[in-house]
Parts: structure tokens; sequence; C-alpha cells
């Protein structure tokens, strides 16, 4: 049985360890594949190599923690989203007193007059 | 006024003021003195506001000399978490993303705070972004544990447990996700009660895990901690997940003692796992409980040893769309970058420390397209069986009780390489989080290294009468009164 973690960078660590009831390469019966670089793009984390190693080795561990989950019977049961039996939170829709404009454009790390300024994210034509 | 008002609980140092026998503002001079004396070697504190505290502790005693009461917190100095907006005051969250903020508008509990007269005299230290359970991931330092500096004050609300056991306030807040008000009081000797999900607003709380995320206080004493329950709960339109029905009455049944109240001791999580020591001290007060007339009976929860995991899928799953915020763009740190996206990426990489990079990590693959189901649906649904066995429990007995931390507060440093080691922390308090119901942790004696034991007491949704009634006769069983070496040191 062999842990799966896909060498996304050079350097990848061995694979770790695995508890015996698992079914080669999953966990709770999902087949893991950890592509960290992909993962860290999605969560727009600009991850050095090194970093890329170390938490994907980490993050390996913390999932084989998780596969205790599986002894637990879940079979039938819904899932939980919200602690408390709430249902949509309603307010008439009426207009209300808001932050004042340059109080929160003084915290931004660039502006351009009552706009928020951010490097190009559309190519010219 | 005998010995020093720094170390006065909030109900006498409010009977003291109404009796003329202290200022607000002698008040808040004993707890900057305190402050002083202490905050070289804890650091409890990212920032301190005595200017502000000076101002709202003269309103409080100008009032008073008009023969106004401003409210049943007028004048007690209280800190609060950094991860609470104050309005001009700045609000890091302890990481370096948020370093400078300076929020547009007071978090509702602290709007609260001042509207009963509350003293705020600065921002607690904290894990980045709440997450951890040693304060040690701040990206501006460690707390120290007032018991002893070489250990750890407990988190993440470990600046504002540490604050109070010292002496540098009278109450805190602080706010809990998986433990974080309540394992720090424990390893600090300290009240802190984590209210039910949705009794207090959450507007102006930097969100974390967002149905897990509660605000709640800390105090020396019970009553204290009512005392600030009282100021802080209530429904706010601001905040669409708060509880729209009226607050659980606290203060009549407070000294109801333990006569006659059914307590269920959780098999799974009182057992082994806890140091003997911890063991020891919960023993010692289920027999001082049921001496004292309380029906103590073990119950068996059996999805209470999932708990732990099927958090650390849910908690960094809702922290990595909560923390999507932090972009660069509205607040806080900005790095260069040729296109938005490199702009944000190195942003977010620089100004998040590991263990917040580590969850947003984790929360980013448990949340990715076929993987949802398998690590957070079952997660969900192994929440669902947790709220379950609570709902069957409560049927039985009035609250459950349970070790607050299964060690007591352990060494700087020992923890930080192992992330897994460092979640084992919260065994004992993330079931009340994935409930939803309140849960308390009151101290109860001292190990043999005189390091603080808690005793946690846990009640259904809404059921803060009963937790508050049977914290209240612990304590009292208890009769902990030790203080911290560095409260003691150097103050007349």
């Amino acid at each position: 049985m062999r842990w799966i973690v896909r060498p996304s960078w050079p350097g990848c660590p061995a694979a770790p360890p695995r508890g015996p009831q698992l079914a080669p390469g999953t966990i709770l019966g999902v087949p893991v594949d950890i592509d960290i670089a992909k993962v860290a793009r999605l969560a727009r984390l600009a991850l050095t190599p090194e970093e890329m190693e170390r938490y994907g080795a980490q993050l390996g561990a913390i999932l084989e923690h998780a596969v205790s989950l599986q002894a637990l019977d879940i079979e039938g049961v819904p899932p939980t989203a919200h602690p408390l039996p709430m249902l949509n939170a309603l307010r008439p829709d009426e207009v209300e007193e808001t932050l004042d404009r340059e109080e929160v454009l003084s915290q931004a790390p660039d502006r351009e007059g009552p706009y928020f300024r951010v490097p190009p994210f559309l190519e010219e034509a | 006024m005998k010995g020093d008002p720094a170390d006065l609980t909030i109900a006498a140092a409010a009977a003291a003021m109404r009796a003329g026998e202290l200022s607000a503002t002698a008040l808040l001079d004993a707890v900057r003195r305190r402050a002083a004396a202490t905050e070289a070697q804890l650091h409890a504190y990212l920032t301190l506001d005595f200017e502000g505290a000076e101002r709202a502790a003269a309103a409080a005693d100008a009032a008073f000399a008009r023969g106004e009461d401003p409210g049943p917190l007028a004048g007690i100095p209280v800190a609060v978490k950094d991860n609470m907006c104050t309005r001009g005051m700045e609000t890091t969250c302890g990481s370096r993303i948020l370093s400078g903020y300076h929020p547009p508008y007071d978090a509702t509990a602290v709007a609260r705070l001042r509207a009963a007269g509350a003293v705020v005299i600065g921002k607690t230290n904290m894990d980045e972004f709440a997450m951890g359970s040693s304060t040690e991931n701040s990206a501006y330092g460690p707390t120290r544990n007032p018991w002893d500096p070489e250990r750890v004050p407990g988190g993440s609300s470990g600046g504002s447990a540490a604050a109070v056991a010292a002496g540098s306030a009278l109450g805190a807040l602080g706010s809990d996700t998986g433990g974080s008000i309540r394992q720090p009081a424990s390893l600090c000797g300290v009240v802190g009660l984590k209210p039910t999900y949705g009794l207090v607003s959450r507007y102006g709380l930097v969100a974390f895990a967002s149905s897990l995320d509660q605000i709640g206080p800390f105090a020396r004493t019970v009553t204290d901690a009512a005392t600030l329950f009282e100021a802080v709960a209530g429904y706010d339109p601001s905040d669409a997940t708060s509880y729209r029905g009226p607050v659980p009455e606290v203060r009549p049944g407070l000294e109801a003692g333990p006569a006659g109240l059914r307590v269920g001791v959780i098999a799974e999580l009182a057992g082994e796992g806890n140091e003997p020591a911890v063991l020891a001290a919960f023993a010692r007060m289920l027999e001082a409980l049921q001496g004292a007339g309380a029906e103590v009976r073990q119950l068996s929860l059996p999805s209470m040893p999932y708990a732990l995991d099927a958090y650390y899928l849910i908690a960094p799953a809702e922290c990595s769309a909560n923390l999507a915020r932090f972009d660069g763009v509205r607040y806080g740190l900005r790095l260069p970058g040729d296109t938005v996206e490199e702009m944000m990426a190195a942003s977010r990489r620089d100004g998040f420390g590991p263990e917040v990079t580590r969850r947003i990590l984790l929360g980013t693959y448990a949340l990715s397209a076929g993987y949802y189901e398998a690590f957070y649906g079952r997660a969900q649904k192994v929440r669902t069986r947790v709220i379950e066995d609570f709902a069957r429990a409560y049927k039985e007995v009035d609250v459950l009780v349970v070790p607050t931390s299964p060690t007591t507060a352990f060494r700087m440093g020992e923890r930080t390489e192992d992330p897994l080691a460092m979640y084992l922390a919260d065994v004992g308090t993330i079931p009340c989080n994935l409930g939803g119901g309140p849960g308390i942790s009151v101290p109860v004696g001292l190990d043999r290294w005189g390091l603080p034991i808690g005793f946690q007491v846990l009640a259904p949704p809404l059921g803060e009468a009963a937790l508050l009634r049977a914290a209240r006769a612990v304590e009292a069983l208890a009769g902990f009164s030790a203080r911290p070496a560095l409260a003691t040191s150097g103050v007349s």
C-alpha cells in the first residue's frame, strides 16, 4: 500500500506510513492525491518549493489522522452546517447608516480617488 | 481599600466604586501599574490605550459624582482580544497581514462593553487569526503564562487569559472556535465562558470558522463572567447569525448550589489521554459535587472521540473561505506584483504565518472538487452525530462535565513543530463548539508544579442558567484562591 502524493516539485518527500485498514492510496474511501502546487494556487499563496514540500507532508499527516472518521457509522445521517436550527434571517429593506467612505479608504494599501487601486487584471486588447 | 485594586473581582470593584471607596481612575491606575510591572515578561497585550482608557474612567467617575449609575461595568478595566474591531485602535488578529489596520467601526461586543461603562484598556495577544492553542502563533511574539513564564498560557485567547490572571485587566473578551476561551482559562487559572452559538453578536469579530466562532468572557470568578456575559449577549441585527430570542436569565439561579443538579461525566473524554493530576482534580470535584447533593453519573457519548478530527476538517475548510478576504486590496499588507493575482499571492504568502497557511491549504484541499464529500461532507455528518449524542445525554442530565484540557500548561516550543500534538490540546473543548451549546472552564486546583487545572461544564444550547449555576457550585466547592506569582511579586 502506498500513500500517493503527486510529486509536483523536485525533492518530494517519501510517503508517510499509513494505517493498515485502508484501501490503497485512499482516505475515507477517496483516492488521495495532494497536488500541493495546485492547492497553493487555488488558495492564492505564492509558496516556495521548500514550503510546498513541508506543507504537503504536514497535510498528509493531518489527513491521515482524519482516517479515524471512517470508523464512525454515518450511514443516512444528514450533514450539519449550522449548530442551531435557524432559517433565513430577514430584515426590512430600509436605508441605514453606512461606514464613512473616507475612513474605509484610509485603510487601503493603494487608492485613486474613491476607488481601491490594484495592479492590472485584464490584458490590454 | 485593602490590597491592590488590580486584584479585585469585578463585583468587589463595582461595589467599592458605588460605596465611594474607589474611583474608576484609581482602579485604572492600579491596573496600569500592574501592566507596567508584568508586560515586559508576559506580553499579554498587543496594544495598550491608556489615553482612551483614562477618558472612559474619568467619564465613569463624573457620572458617579453626578449620582448616576453608568452601568454594571462602569469604570471596570477590561481587555479585548485583538480579533475584535475597535474603532481607530489597531486590530491585527496577531497577524502580519493586518499590521497597522485601524478599523472604521467597533465590534458589537466591544460597543456593548463600552455602553455598559467598561473601560477598554487594550487589545490582547492571540494565535494568528485565532488558530492555535498556545498563543505561540502570534506574528508579534508569544504571550507567557503568569504561573510560569517558561510555559504557554494556552490559546488562542492566551493574552486575554494571562491579563486577567496577572491583574492587568479585571475581565476580558476572547473568542472560542474550538476551545480558545476555555483552554487558556484552564491553563491560566481563570474562568472562561463560551456562550451558546449565536448569543453574542459577531459583527466586527474577524471570522475564522463561522459555524463555530463565538465571543465570550474571561474573569476571575463565575459571577464576574456572568456580568460580562449579560453585558455583551443579545440579538444584533448586524449579525445575521445572532440568536433572535431572549438571552437566558443567569442571575436568579446563580447561587442555587449543587443539590439536585444532575451531572453527567462524558466517559469518552474523562479517562485515558488526560494527565493523572488533571484526572485526580476532576475526580475530587465529582466527589465534592456528589457529597453536596448533586446526582453524578457517567454517560457514553460515542461520537466524542471523532469530534477532534471532524473539527480539523470543518474549521480549516471554513477558514480557507473566510480568509480569502485578505487579498491586499482593501486593507492590510500588500506586496508588489505585476498582475492582481501575483500581488494577492505574494501578499498572502508574506502576510500569513505557518499555521494559518497550513489551515488554508488544508481547507482549500478539503473543499476542492472530488474531495468535498469525503472530507467536509463527512465531517459535517459526524457533527450531526455529536449533536445527537449531546441531545440524548441532556435528556438525562442538566450539565455534562469533562476536564477542560488534558494537560496543564505545557512548555513553550514543546509542540510548535508538531501540529497534531498541538491540536490534541483541544480534544476536550471541541465537542462543545460542534454542538453549539455553552461551555465554561473553572479553576479547581494546582498540579505539583503549581500549574492550574480547569474543570469544564457543558450545557445544551441556551442552557446558560444551568451552566452557570453548576459552574458557581464547582467554584464554591473548589475554593480556588491561588494567584500566580507574577501577580503578587513586587506588588504591595
